[in-house]
């Protein structure tokens, strides 16, 4: 007769009571573990979408992250095509990487004179078969097919802008976007490109070559030599995206167009280099290894590494809430928990008392007495994570197949509903563990309280 | 041979701000392998007295000594040890363990005293048959009626082979048909095994049976009386 079986037996003595207490914690682990699962499905979606934007790691030039965007000229990575033949050629490195590819950010001013309006810009050079080839990633499995970038096959001129740039320059109608109304048309000075920019436009592309579609916008840069220079491109499609600063601010072309834009004739620069791996728990590793390289084979170079993180600082200000309210759930259910459980046992004590003063006149000692409450609790405490964690899983199919959709934050397309709690073995055992250790600990108080009951009184009770 | 001595033995409770004497200086010695009965009134001073000698209260002075332990001596868990060990209890209202059935029950004292699992079952169906119960032996305390219920207790009071088995008021609650018939068994059992039953009773059926009778009223001892000739060891 060991303390289990009697502890079973004691619990299903008053099954009404057992079977409430049970309710309260079944409702409250599936609880945690639903906002627990929607909220990893929330941190793993964003982490895809930051890794297949922007890889999991970039090698900057030295302090370009904090002082040196919008100034390529200053803070450009020459020699990458051997920087990236070295990583890519790792044997340590390799195996763990998925894409490795360039990229050259810029800042400048697009124009559609034609219309008289320019505005700011943050342009993106990008090479297209990397970029394609990052879009690819999906390391957590998430539904629906690959995107690829709308420059796929484009033209070396070509361009893709956020909707935002398209209806300051007046671009909504010949590229479809949608929500932007003919907007009051407003008179300006500038109603024509000035003379010097429009020289400059023809000095870079010979009249022939230029576009004369109704989508085309200039771009102004200062190149690497501080001088204004100017590239006309031809934008193929506005792409919404999400985050209205960036929307307004985006252009993404070619790498080889922005190189041109920036360093003209000399030799071709990058802002940074693209890592992405295979999976995010490389991270480390793969750090240590950059920081072997930089050291090694790169020595010399004025490089630094960043991860995703870092990058996009949004990352962790959304887990983070995200993880203090699946904190706050937690401590909230956890207390609930507690008192259920502690109100249970000690109703149990009461009813006992009698039996625990005949346990004790037979030669029970005071910690056999609490073993058998504390035990009650534990079991109590384990067949409701049990009982929870089923219906969890249940609550969790059914939502997932439910075909419910809804817009994460910094997205542009509704992405479908999915409660990640199957598949999640760490947050399961840790919230099971957990509602066992406050089931125990609940029943601690009563069990002392039993375990120091007075024999005579005990067995006088009535 | 004793199995018990008291010495100037004093307990009182306290109620508010009122001590009420429950016991004042008995001094007693009780003999080994006998049937003892305590005798009195209610109120008298049977329970209180018994649960002294039962080792699960403490008297406010005195000395008492249970089968040659200074039991006043030992701590907590070395009490509950010693009463596992050596004494068995049958109470008024049979106090069996709602959740275990029958011979669970009478196998519980063997487990805290760490009984090795074939001598259990040897024990414990020996018991059964000894309370005429060998057919009972699955039912839990609820499927048993009141005589049942007691003989389970009785051979739960035995399992252990104590050298003193306490009984208060044992048949109070019980059909007086059922009552002589457990009276008559545990007189029986008590023969056979020769082990220490003391009792209490305000009943004459029960001191009649009595080896030795212990007369109480107000917390004192007013008579003494052996029933028996005492068998010489
Ligand atoms: N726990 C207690 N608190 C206060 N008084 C008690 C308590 N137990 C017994 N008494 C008192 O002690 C006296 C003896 O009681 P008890 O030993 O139960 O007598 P009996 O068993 O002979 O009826 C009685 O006056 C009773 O009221
Ligand atoms: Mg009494």
């Amino acid at each position: 007769m060991n303390a289990f079986s009697l502890a079973l037996r004691n619990l299903l003595r008053n099954r009404r009571r057992s079977l409430t207490t049970l309710l309260a914690m079944m409702i409250g682990v599936s609880a945690i573990l639903l906002f627990g699962g929607y909220s990893r499905n929330i941190n793993l979606g964003l982490q895809t979408d930051f890794v297949r934007g922007s890889g999991h790691l970039q090698i900057q030039h030295t302090d370009y992250f904090l002082y040196g965007s919008g100034n390529p000229a200053a803070y450009g990575i020459a020699d990458y095509p051997r920087i990236i033949a070295t990583l890519q050629n790792d044997p340590v490195l390799a195996p763990m990487l998925t894409v490795v590819t360039p990229r050259l950010s810029l800042g400048g001013i697009a124009g559609n004179f034609d219309a008289g309006v320019s505005r700011t810009v943050f342009g993106a050079g990008v090479d297209i078969a990397g970029q394609n080839a990052m879009l690819q990633w999906n390391d957590y499995d998430f539904p629906g097919v690959a995107k690829t970038s709308p420059l796929t096959g484009s033209r070396s001129d070509a361009a893709v802008i956020g909707t935002g740039v398209a209806r300051v320059l007046q671009l909504c109608e010949p590229l479809q976007v949608q929500n932007c109304p003919g907007a009051q048309r407003r008179e300006t000075d500038g109603a024509a490109a000035p003379a010097d920019i429009t020289a400059l436009s023809a000095q870079e592309q010979p009249q022939a070559e230029r576009s004369a579609s109704r989508t085309a916008i200039e771009l102004l840069a200062a190149n690497a030599h501080g001088a204004p220079n100017v590239a006309r491109l031809n934008v193929i499609k506005a792409e919404a995206m999400g985050v209205k600063e960036y929307d307004d601010m985006a252009v993404q072309l070619h790498l080889q167009q922005a190189q041109r834009l920036i360093y003209g004739q000399d030799a071709p620069k990058v802002t940074a280099i693209v890592l992405q791996l295979k999976h995010t728990g490389q991270m480390p590793a793969a750090r240590a290894r950059l920081t072997e390289l930089l050291a090694g084979p790169l020595k010399g170079m004025p490089l630094e590494v960043h991860d995703f993180a870092t990058l996009n600082p949004q990352y962790g200000q959304i887990t983070g809430m995200f993880a203090a309210i699946l904190g706050f759930i937690a401590i909230l259910i956890g207390a609930i928990v507690l008192f259920t459980v502690s109100n249970t046992m000690s109703m149990a004590v009461v009813e006992r008392t009698v039996e625990i003063g005949t346990l004790r006149a037979l030669g029970l000692r005071r910690s056999g007495i609490r073993r058998l409450f504390v035990c009650e609790g534990a079991l109590l405490g384990a067949v409701g994570a049990l009982c929870g964690i089923v219906l969890a899983l249940l609550v969790a199919y059914a939502v997932n197949h439910s075909g419910l959709t809804w817009l994460p934050p910094g997205n542009v397309d509704p992405v479908p509903l999915t409660i990640r709690v199957w598949g999640e073995p760490a947050m399961i055992g840790r919230t099971a563990l957990g509602l066992m250790l406050v089931a125990t600990l609940s029943a601690w108080w009563p069990a002392r309280r039993a375990a120091k009951l007075n024999i005579v009184d005990a067995l006088r009770h009535v | 041979m004793s199995s018990v001595i008291l010495k100037q033995v004093s307990k009182h409770y306290r109620l508010d701000a009122v001590e009420v004497p429950a016991l004042s200086e008995i001094t007693l010695t009780i003999a080994s392998g006998r049937f003892t009965v305590l005798s009195g009134p209610s109120g008298s001073g049977k329970t209180t007295l018994l649960n002294l000698i039962g080792c699960i209260d403490q008297p406010d002075s005195g000395t008492l000594t249970v089968a040659g332990e200074n039991v006043l001596a030992l701590q907590d868990d070395a009490l509950a040890d010693f009463r596992a060990r050596h004494i068995g209890f049958i109470f008024q209202n049979f106090n069996l363990i709602p959740v275990l059935n029958a011979y669970e029950n009478i196998e519980y004292p063997l487990l805290l005293t760490g009984v090795d699992t074939r001598e259990r079952q040897r024990r414990v169906q020996d018991l059964l048959d000894a309370v005429g119960l060998a057919d009972r032996a699955k039912n839990l305390p609820g499927q048993l009626s009141g005589g049942q219920r007691q003989r389970v207790a009785i051979a739960r009071a035995l399992a252990t082979n104590p050298a003193l088995v306490m009984a208060d008021e044992p048949t109070a609650n019980l059909d007086s048909h059922t009552g002589a018939a457990i009276l008559e068994l545990m007189r029986n059992l008590q023969c056979e095994r020769r082990m220490s039953f003391v009792f209490s009773s305000h009943d004459p059926n029960v001191l009649a049976m009595a080896d030795d009778a212990v007369f109480i009223r107000d917390g004192r001892i007013t008579g003494i009386e052996q029933r028996t000739p005492e068998l010489a060891a």
